[in-house]
């Protein structure tokens, strides 16, 4: 069966944390962390962002802090 | 992990953020950020940096507070000293929130990654070739 031509569509998700080689997800930094929070202020899926499992545990611990910290947003409309 | 003989204290690195209240003036807050930087050292701790980000508005309303001054220590400090700093922000009317977060095995793990990275970036020697079995069109990606 023949490889599907368009196959090279698909993007090649890269986990972001590893690209900049970001081994420790601070809370402090917002600005990073609201790239993974969508309008609705829940945590981005993986499957979406392209996070590797490593990185995408470190987030969510690291968005959950910073939530508590009114850095972020629990629920946001 | 071992816990630390008795008498003999475990250093460790935390981070301690904490939110005063708007009302608080700058000269009262920064005497409660002296205030908690005796009681750390009092007790034998270590305060290596004082960060102190100045009024910033909250993502939520906090006790009615719509802004607050965060302040983030970092310590080398035991665990003691840590439910003492908490104890106090727990008393302080003008805490309305803090975060005590232990730092060192993070730090010490970013500091391995980065090594591990940096053994990686080292040249390596020029690619073999490969063999024939290798070398067959690409297989087509799952999923």
């Amino acid at each position: 069966m023949p490889a599907p031509k368009r196959f090279s569509i698909r993007r090649k998700r890269v986990c972001k944390f590893c690209a900049e080689k970001i081994s420790y997800i601070d809370f402090k930094d917002g600005k990073l962390l609201s790239h993974f929070i969508p309008e609705r202020g829940k945590i981005l899926p993986r499957r979406i962002s392209g996070v590797c499992s490593v990185h995408q545990r470190q987030l969510s611990q690291a968005i959950k802090r910073a939530r508590h910290m009114a850095i972020l947003p629990f629920v946001a409309d | 992990m071992h816990k630390a003989e008795k008498g003999e204290k475990s250093v460790r690195t935390y981070e301690v953020a904490f939110i005063a209240a708007p009302t608080l003036t700058s000269e009262e807050l920064e005497g409660f950020v002296a205030q908690m930087q005796t009681v750390v050292e009092g007790k034998n701790g270590k305060v290596v940096k004082v960060d102190n980000w100045g009024k910033k508005s909250l993502a939520y309303k906090i006790k009615k507070f719509r802004d607050g001054y965060y302040v983030i220590l970092t310590l080398e400090a035991d665990g003691t000293i840590i439910a003492e700093l908490e104890r106090r922000f727990r008393v302080a009317d003008h805490v309305i929130r803090f975060l005590s977060v232990r730092i060192d095995e993070d730090l010490k793990r970013s500091e391995k990654m980065k090594i591990t990275r940096q053994r990686k970036s080292v040249p390596t020697p020029a690619p073999q070739p490969m063999s024939e079995y290798q070398a067959g069109p690409p297989a087509a990606p799952i999923e």
